[in-house]
């Protein structure tokens, strides 16, 4: 039994096929980085994980029944951008939370059961190394700031699963550097299956362990929403070479521009 | 030479540039005032400033004589009660219909196409059909500002909810969150400033009601003693009315402002206007 299974996935809007024929499984703990040309539907399919759009065709199974079509905390999810509360402190997006969780109605903690929260809170903060930041609001805080900010509030649940769509698109690439391990580390301690969407391939490469390149196998010219994409490669990573890397690179820039034809005409 | 769109006055000189267009309308009407009076000294139109401070004596400083009120204390007591609650329950009005409106789906269904219809009867026009139905007295005052701007505000905090991005929603979801403690952590608080914005933007139709209110059926209050001393062409009483009644907006209108950059600093330096005005 796997943890995930992908059971010939569709997904349309209106007369574009985005997504097609995907079919997978996932174990538990698996790291899988996916890249794609960009609009090949990355994006969508992580928010089939999430819950927030539903499959056209087929299933994703999660635990042999069908993922929740909402929200829950058992996936955790950083996004692109505004994935922070701009009207909280660094120390209270974190805590948030366990607020939450332990307030249904106030959705606030009061004496010890908030030092306890707060406690936690500073240790995951140590852990991202924004301790120095606790009581800065986000839009003070540098774009790679702000990305592990949402990290450490995403943890802070236990999540099983996190969903990681471009979290270091717009860090520069030293920051990028230590994210990654930032996030290697926390995927060990915490025992968590990733999704990571990376637009740079390299990244690809380097992180988790495996590899999905989102692709079109198809193109018309004269219907570009005729056909969808499909996860052509599911590499093993650390077992690639060279050589694999730079056929699927010039796949990836072939569909690029393919696409970018077809928008164009 | 720098480019002129690039060149900031400085501290004083801002001042100075504040006041001057003041100082000259001043100046312009004491030379008009004077001209007028010249040619008639029993002219009504454009009181000497001395009418005014006789006028402002006689109404804030001494006993009616009549009733022994110092009216022009009593009239702006009623007048900032009315508005007040006026203004305090459409802003609570506001605030709950807004949030319901803007955060879920099956209240906006039903009631947004009501608010909007709502929003655009005129309420002066229903004014007679107020005072059939609240009667003559406080009441009716305070129901026409109600009436007057709780569907705009109902409107701008139902689309200030939809504005916050879907992701933050998502986010707490993620976080755990009931739909209740999205609405109460994440929904409220980046709303109540929002809705201190807009409350400073209605007060000026808000003034506006409650002086029509008041100047139709009243026995006290700012608007209603501008009414009636009309009647005796008494500008040298009707101008420090509207002087002190803009002065009492502005006043209001600062205090608010004060007050968001209090309480939201993280709204105010997200929006660029923490500090000058
Ligand atoms: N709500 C929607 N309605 C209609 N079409 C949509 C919608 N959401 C996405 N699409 C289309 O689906 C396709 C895939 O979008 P998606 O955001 O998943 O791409 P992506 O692979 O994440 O791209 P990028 O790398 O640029 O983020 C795009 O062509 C987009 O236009
Ligand atoms: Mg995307």
């Amino acid at each position: 039994m796997s943890y995930i299974q992908i059971r010939n996935l569709w997904k349309e809007y209106a007369d574009q096929v985005v997504l097609e024929r995907i079919n997978a499984r996932v174990n538990k703990g698996d790291f899988i980085t996916i890249v794609g040309a960009s609009g090949c539907g990355k994006t969508t399919f992580l928010k089939m994980l999430l819950g927030t759009e539903s499959p056209s065709r087929g299933a994703i199974l999660l635990e042999d029944a069908p993922i929740p079509d909402e929200p829950s905390q058992q996936r955790g999810i950083v996004f692109q951008r505004y994935s922070v509360f701009p009207h909280l402190t660094v120390l209270k997006n974190v805590m948030l939370a366990r607020e939450l969780e332990h307030s249904p109605l106030l959705g606030k903690l009061f004496g010890s059961a908030r030092r306890t929260a707060k406690q936690e809170a500073l240790a995951m903060l140590e852990k991202v190394g924004l301790t120095a930041a606790i009581k800065k609001y986000p839009h003070e805080l540098s774009g790679g700031m702000q990305q592990r900010l949402a990290i450490a509030q995403s943890l802070i649940r236990k999540p099983a699963i996190l969903l990681l769509d471009e979290p270091f698109g717009a860090l520069d690439p030293g920051i990028r550097a230590d994210m990654h391990k930032l996030v290697l580390e926390l995927w060990k301690q915490h025992q968590l299956t990733i999704f990571m969407i990376t637009h740079d391939l390299k990244e690809g490469f380097l992180l988790g362990t495996r590899l999905w390149v989102f692709d079109k196998p198809r193109h018309d010219p004269q219907a570009p929403g005729a056909f969808g994409a499909r996860i052509t490669y599911d590499i093993p990573v650390g077992q690639s070479d060279r050589s694999l890397y730079q056929k699927i690179d010039q796949q990836l820039q072939v569909t690029q521009e393919l696409t970018m034809e077809g928008n164009a005409a | 030479m720098k480019k002129i769109i690039n060149l900031q006055p400085h501290n004083g000189t801002r001042w100075l540039l504040a006041l001057l267009p003041f100082l000259l309308l001043l100046l312009l009407y004491v030379a008009a005032s004077n001209a007028r009076l010249a040619d008639n000294p029993g002219d009504k139109l454009l009181p000497a400033m001395g009418s005014f401070a006789d006028a402002i004596q006689r109404m804030a400083f001494e006993p009616d004589k009549r009733s022994g009120d110092y009216l022009l204390w009593v009239d702006t007591g009623s007048s900032l009660i009315r508005l007040g609650l006026g203004v305090g329950i459409s802003a609570l009005a506001g605030l709950a219909f807004g949030i319901l409106n803007g955060a879920i789906p099956f209240a906006r269904a039903p009631l947004s196409p009501l608010v909007t219809f709502l929003s655009l009867i005129p309420p002066m026009a229903i004014l007679p059909i107020l005072f059939i139905i609240f009667g003559m007295d406080e009441l009716a005052k305070v129901m026409l500002i109600i009436i007057g701007i709780t569907p705009a505000l109902i409107r701008d905090m139902q689309q200030r909810v939809l504005e916050i991005p879907a992701e933050q929603l998502i986010k707490a979801q993620t976080l755990g969150a009931s739909s209740w403690q999205i609405i109460l952590r994440v929904v409220l608080p980046q709303i109540l400033p929002r809705l201190l914005a807009s409350v400073r933007l209605a007060l000026g139709s808000a003034w506006l009601f409650l002086i029509a209110a008041e100047a139709i059926a009243s026995t006290d209050g700012l608007g209603y003693r501008i009414f009636l001393v009309r009647r005796y062409l008494a500008m040298d009483v009707i101008l420090p009315y509207v002087i002190w009644i803009t002065l009492l907006a502005f006043f209001i209108d600062y205090g608010l402002k004060k007050i968001s950059q209090w309480s939201f600093p993280w709204f105010h330096s997200q929006t660029g206007d923490g500090g000058k005005s």
